[in-house]
């Protein structure tokens, strides 16, 4: 039953992920874009990850794409104005491509036997309580990294967005 | 046993369904009463006793129009719109708590879909998706009023969403959980979260009325600048099913607001009436109270919708941005302070 569920929630998040690259309408592109996210929290809730996959929807299907489609449907790509890309920089894509999942592939193999340690003392470790001590006690510094990241970014958006409101 | 609890959520969602669809059905009538009222008239009398059938006859006049097609090359699109709009507006209500457990036959049910124990997030996740029925709609229109509307829709929605999720973290803070159904439980009695977090509580109710795109926040089918909005080019039920959803949607967030911040299914005096009368009748009455709060959050939309204006658009993100966001954090951070000093009093 499980099997047969992942599988077509495989055939749906594979599909979706080449029509957005295949697609001539940049529209239809993003909203394939949002249905593989939904197929993705659906692999997220088939690992019992309620949380991650609630966050991912909020996240990325609710204010992401959300904020993309803005985008497109303002600047009103509707004419297939692609521009053509250099060979070079495609290669350059797929490679670092290949290179972050490389990386990624190699977290997940590290994060093997913690999972396991959860497992054994038998703990929810998927449950927000847990998620919330783990991510600020062990991961305490990468987190508040991330959110320097995040605040740096926000503030140079509304530079950049002042700057040209000077300038005009 | 399992096939019990299968056939038990079964007709429990079925009945969900069916009292939020009536719900909706007779807030249109509600809503065209209480405006006659407000403004010193009679309102619809002519359908029925007091105009009850009102909405039947609405309802049959929506499906016998014609249907349709404005010169796109989206045809599907625009069928999805509307359609997306009311999916998202009948799914919320799989978390919310109707009432504690009843006993009916020696078995414990439980008045809810379903306790997932990030049931406030799921709310917030589902209202962050139902921006693409007003989006996908108003783009496969081809018009550019439906798309001014549905940009305008989508603008507010994110805007106000940062200021409503900062509202809730205060709330979360106090709750130390995120399941609905503890929520519910925590507010026993009289001990409602809303006495505990005024602020949140009208940073969650401004929003609140952005989300489910009414008077004062109702840009979006701004009737002066945009024709209709984003559903200009809708006829028949296909526009009948976006108004639908509006007032579903209006049902939906009276629930969460009256779940959240008034008490839930709690009322005064619930321990007298379980001792003396029995757990079943305490129960039901709790479902009746419930009943009683969402009526009154309806009747405050719609008392709201017909006595301010719309804001204009600047006003609006103005509001949004540089009032409710501030005031959330700073609600956050007061929260905490309060809650690290009287962590035992505060403790629900």
């Amino acid at each position: 039953m499980i099997t047969i569920v992942f599988y077509i929630l495989s055939a749906i998040t594979l599909g979706t992920a080449f029509l957005t690259i295949l697609s001539k309408n940049p529209i239809h592109s993003a909203i394939y874009l949002v249905l593989c996210f939904f197929s993705i929290a659906g692999h997220y809730l088939m690992f019992n990850a309620q949380f991650l996959a609630i966050v991912h929807i909020i996240v990325y299907s609710g204010a992401i794409m959300i904020l993309m489609l803005f985008t497109i449907m303002l600047m009103n790509l509707n004419k297939e104005d692609e521009r053509h890309k250099p060979i070079l920089s495609r290669i350059a894509a797929v490679v670092s491509f290949c290179l972050v999942a490389f990386v990624l592939l190699a977290t997940f193999i590290k994060a093997q036997p913690a999972l396991r340690e959860y497992k054994v003392s038998g703990q929810d470790y998927q449950s927000i309580q847990v998620l919330g001590k783990v991510l600020l006690n062990d991961y305490m510094v990468p987190f508040e990294f991330a959110s320097v990241l995040l605040l740096v970014s926000m503030i140079g958006a509304v530079l950049l967005s002042k700057k040209e409101h000077i300038n005009s | 046993m399992d096939q019990a609890i299968i056939i038990e959520k079964g007709i429990f969602i079925v009945a969900i369904f069916a009292i939020t669809m009536l719900f909706a059905m007779y807030e249109t009538l509600a809503e065209r009463k209480i405006a006659a009222w407000l403004q010193d008239r009679i309102g619809p009398n002519r359908a029925g006793p007091g105009g009850i059938l009102q909405p039947l006859a609405d309802g049959l006049k929506l499906f016998s129009k014609e249907e349709f097609f404005p010169a796109t090359q989206n045809r599907f699109l625009f069928i999805c719109g509307p359609a997306i709009s009311m999916i998202t507006a009948l799914m919320t209500s799989a978390v919310i708590p109707w009432g504690s457990s009843l006993n009916i036959m020696g078995r414990d049910v439980v008045l809810q879909a379903t306790d997932i124990n990030i049931g406030i997030l799921y709310v917030f996740g589902v209202l962050s998706i139902g921006v693409y029925g007003i989006m996908i709609g108003g783009w496969a229109s081809n018009n550019k009023f439906s798309l001014m509307g549905a940009m305008r829709a989508a603008s507010q929605m994110i805007s106000y969403e940062v200021a409503m999720g900062l509202s809730i973290i205060a709330l979360t803070m106090m709750t130390q959980s995120l399941s609905l159904s503890d929520i519910a439980a925590g507010q026993h009695g009289w001990r409602w979260n809303v006495l505990y977090q005024p602020v949140g509580f009208l940073i969650f109710l401004v929003c609140s009325f952005a989300e489910t795109n009414r008077t004062p926040f109702d840009l979006a089918e701004c009737e002066a600048e945009l024709i209709g909005g984003y559903h200009t080019e809708y006829s028949s039920m296909k526009m009948g099913f976006y108004l639908f959803a509006e007032y579903a949607s209006m049902f939906i967030s009276s629930t969460v607001l009256a779940v959240l911040y008034f008490g839930a299914y709690n009322y005064p005096g619930m321990d007298w009436v379980k001792d003396n009368a029995g757990a079943n009748i305490a129960s039901i009455l709790g479902i009746g109270v419930l009943f009683i709060k969402i009526c009154f959050f309806i009747f405050f939309y719609m008392w709201i919708r017909w006595t301010v204006p719309r804001f204009r658009y600047d006003q609006l993100m103005k509001l949004g941005w540089k009032m409710l966001i501030p005031l959330a954090i700073a609600n956050i951070v007061v929260t905490g302070i309060l809650i690290l000093f009287f962590d035992n009093n505060l403790h629900l």
